[in-house]
């Protein structure tokens, strides 16, 4: 199964250094970023997703996954700069980039199994976005199946 | 002596809270003089409307969010929960007393849920009393 989804991942999009251990990504280190995209979820790792998607997420702010997430120039311009810097290295195939992390290839086939509808129903998740609410270390990037 | 060492963190602190308070007010003085250059019969905020506008389910904004209540629950006393998941601390100025302190920070969020959950921006009118009615929390 593990091995699947690693073929996936490499197959179609990678966050290449995520994969450098399967189960953990490099957390995030700008205090910014922490702080403005953690003030409503997760602040994402940046090696989930490709630069080009990191810079199409920060130009559509005001309408962010339905609503307006909108930041002054100064602080939108210096996290794209950071997520850009630290993105995935990943290609994505089509031309327009990849803007949800769990719509990604590797991410559906992770959590399509009985154990994760399971948990999901079980612990009242609201949504895929709360990575938390199952993988406890998810903050500090830390994914392994808890 | 563990009286002493405390003394500068309780005046620290105190400054903090006089600090936010003065910034407060002046915030909402800023709105007052902005209400009234808009509407000379401007006669102050008041705390019902900014319930009001706290409570109303709007159709202009985006469908996710019509009302500020579905992600700060309808008790400005109570912890509230974004879409995806965190928590957000109550609105209340007496559950969270360093709210409405930070000019950047207010304008910031009133700009983002006018448009979430109006379609538009907020009115200086609409801001001061939504303030008032959390105030006085």
């Amino acid at each position: 199964m593990r091995f699947t989804a690693l073929i996936f991942s490499a197959a179609l999009l990678v966050p290449l250094s995520a994969m450098a251990d399967e189960d953990s990504v490099p957390p995030v280190t700008d205090p910014l970023t922490k702080k403005e995209c953690g003030a409503c979820h997760m602040a994402y790792q940046p090696a989930f997703l490709p630069a080009a998607s990191w810079r199409e997420i920060m130009a559509t702010l005001d309408d962010h996954f339905g609503e307006d997430a909108s930041l002054d120039p100064e602080t939108r311009g210096q996290i794209e700069s950071y997520l850009a810097a630290n993105a995935g290295r990943g290609r994505a195939r089509r031309a327009s980039p990849p803007l949800r992390i769990t719509n990604l290839k590797w991410f559906t086939s992770e959590h399509r199994d009985h154990e994760v509808t399971w948990l999901w129903k079980n612990r009242n998740v609201k949504t895929m976005a709360d990575c938390a609410a199952c993988h406890r270390g998810a903050g500090r990037g830390y994914f392994e199946d808890d | 002596m563990r009286s002493l060492l405390i003394l500068p963190a309780v005046i620290a602190l105190l400054a903090t809270v006089d600090a936010e308070a003065g910034a407060r007010q002046a915030l909402l003085d800023g709105f007052a003089t902005q209400a009234k250059a808009a509407d000379s019969g401007f006669a102050g905020f008041s705390a019902s409307r900014g319930e009001n506008l706290f409570r109303t389910s709007f159709a202009g904004g985006k469908p996710d969010t019509p009302a500020c209540t579905v992600c700060h629950t309808p008790s400005p006393l109570k912890q509230g929960e974004t879409r995806a998941g965190k928590p957000i601390e109550p609105m209340a100025l007496s559950a969270s007393p360093d709210r409405y302190g930070d000019p950047k920070k207010v304008a910031k969020w009133f700009r983002r849920n006018c448009k979430s959950v109006l379609g538009r921006e907020c009115t200086a009118p609409e801001k001061g009393d939504f303030i008032t009615f959390m105030t006085g929390q």
